[in-house]
């Protein structure tokens, strides 16, 4: 798997977050979405593509 | 255009709510939503915009670069004549102009920082229910802890006096109310303008550990005028407490209703239970019940239909949370179910900036009240609670309990 977000898009809504800790995280002054893990564990997958869907900006992709 | 169909017979929007099942969407709009995804509604106005009753066509449009959140644009559904006092800040702007605005207030909710204030948020809804329990009862769970919650915990955040707290709860309601003049909506938004302007120029003065000196200082820095900071100011404050206040009472009933449902999340050790609970009351109380409200910026096909440039959208999260195509038996309340893809945070870059922190407090207060309180029991016939048939932002206005 590998994931990618995109900055710009991310309104900081923080739903990938509270999904998956491991793989996002936030910036503190703007909370902007901060990709921890590029690849993640397979354990993390199913996390990651709820992250994904849920994101209400579309702001991250996931490939696999 | 902004497209009036000569139709006599289209239903209007906002319906009500049925009076036997005050937890359900209007059935109008349940009918409608078995009819497709799409239809014509007319509003106060005559207008007739689109009313969009699936999840995923709401979704969709919510999220469509091509629509926009835009008051001032012709086409746009209006809840009502147009009021004067500037609006609620950047959630009725588009982007670049409300990414810039929300940005600045973003990080003060972080899943993290919000996180943090956990043991803050645990502190205050012990101290309320002490409070309950060593005064009279019934009581009123509105008034004496619903309120309360969200209310010291956006005051803390904010920086804002508690001992204000009528004065800006009674202006809120003005505010929220469907049925209120636009002048008498006016000048309640003014006077939390005022009031807001005032502490944001205290801030200026001497600046302190708060949400509202950090908007100063963006003021300060030439970041920010001081009017958009007090506008934020304004709506940071109403959606910091009206809303979850509703979450609290209106949940607490819905669970007094289902005994075998608040059985189990009080019975529950299991945080993750919780947690799922207040996804599940967030899915199916729909609180916010006008309808998120959009305008099309060019011609958007979805559905079979064809959406024209500067026709209206709105999009109920109240049916678009019933959807069966995407939650079982939509009509049970099942705190067990998983239902964190409803819509009642809203969907796209509009997604509600403040939601870590409703969780936050939902939680603490659904996983706090019931234990502490177990035998809490409605105190009134249940038909003679006061609903918010008129409010934009649903709920109960009192909520008469005993223990």
């Amino acid at each position: 798997m590998k994931v990618t977000v995109d900055e710009d898009k991310c309104c900081g809504a923080g739903n990938c977050v509270l999904l998956a800790p491991e793989v996002f995280d936030q910036r503190e002054d703007d909370g902007i979405v901060i990709l921890l893990d590029a690849e993640p564990a397979a354990g993390h997958h199913p996390e990651v593509r709820e992250a994904a869907a849920v994101c209400p900006a579309g702001a991250i992709e996931v490939a696999e | 255009m902004t497209g009036t169909v000569r139709d006599a017979a289209l239903p209007e929007f906002p319906g009500t709510r049925a009076e036997k099942c005050p937890f359900d969407p209007p059935p109008e709009l349940q009918a409608l939503q078995q009819d497709g995804p799409l239809t014509r509604v007319r509003l106060w106005d005559g207008s007739t915009p689109w009313l969009v009753t699936t999840h995923a066509e709401q979704k969709a449009l919510l999220s469509h670069p091509k629509v926009s959140a835009d008051v001032t644009r012709p086409g746009y559904p209006i809840q009502g004549p147009r009021t004067g006092g500037g609006g609620l800040s950047f959630i009725l702007m588009d982007d670049p102009e409300h990414a810039r605005l929300r940005r600045m207030v973003q990080g003060a909710f972080t899943v993290r920082r919000t996180e943090s204030l956990r043991p803050a948020v645990q502190r205050i809804v012990d101290k309320l229910i002490d409070e309950l329990l060593a005064g009279p009862k019934p009581v009123d769970l509105v008034e004496a802890f619903a309120l309360p919650v969200p209310s010291l915990v956006i005051c803390e955040l904010l920086g804002v006096p508690y001992t204000d707290h009528d004065f800006f709860q009674d202006n809120s309601k003005t505010i929220i109310k469907r049925n209120v003049t636009a002048e008498d909506r006016t000048a309640a938004f003014g006077r939390l303008f005022a009031y807001l302007d005032g502490l944001v120029g205290d801030k200026l003065a001497a600046p302190g550990d708060d949400l509202l000196s950090q908007l100063a200082a963006r003021v300060a820095a030439g970041d920010l005028t001081r009017a958009e900071a007090s506008q934020m100011g304004v709506l940071l404050l109403i959606a910091g407490h009206e809303t979850t206040a509703n979450m609290i009472a209106l949940g607490t009933l819905a669970l007094l209703r289902n005994p075998g449902q608040l059985a189990v999340l009080r019975e529950s050790e299991d945080p993750k239970l919780v947690a799922g609970a207040v996804e599940e009351l967030l899915r199916y109380l729909n609180i916010t019940h006008s309808g998120r409200r959009r305008v099309a910026m060019e011609d958007i096909e979805i559905a079979g239909q064809v959406i024209r440039a500067g026709e209206g959208l709105i999009m109920p999260n109240d049916i678009g949370n019933r959807d069966p195509s995407v939650f079982a038996d939509p009509d049970g309340l099942d705190i067990e179910r998983d239902a964190r893809r409803h819509v009642a945070f809203g969907f796209g870059v509009h997604q509600c900036l403040g939601q870590p922190l409703a969780r936050l407090e939902l939680q603490v207060v659904y996983g706090t009240l019931y234990r502490r309180i177990p035998t809490l029991a409605l105190a009134a016939d249940p038909d003679r609670i006061p609903f918010k048939h008129d409010g934009q932002v649903y709920g109960v206005y009192e909520l008469p309990v005993t223990w």
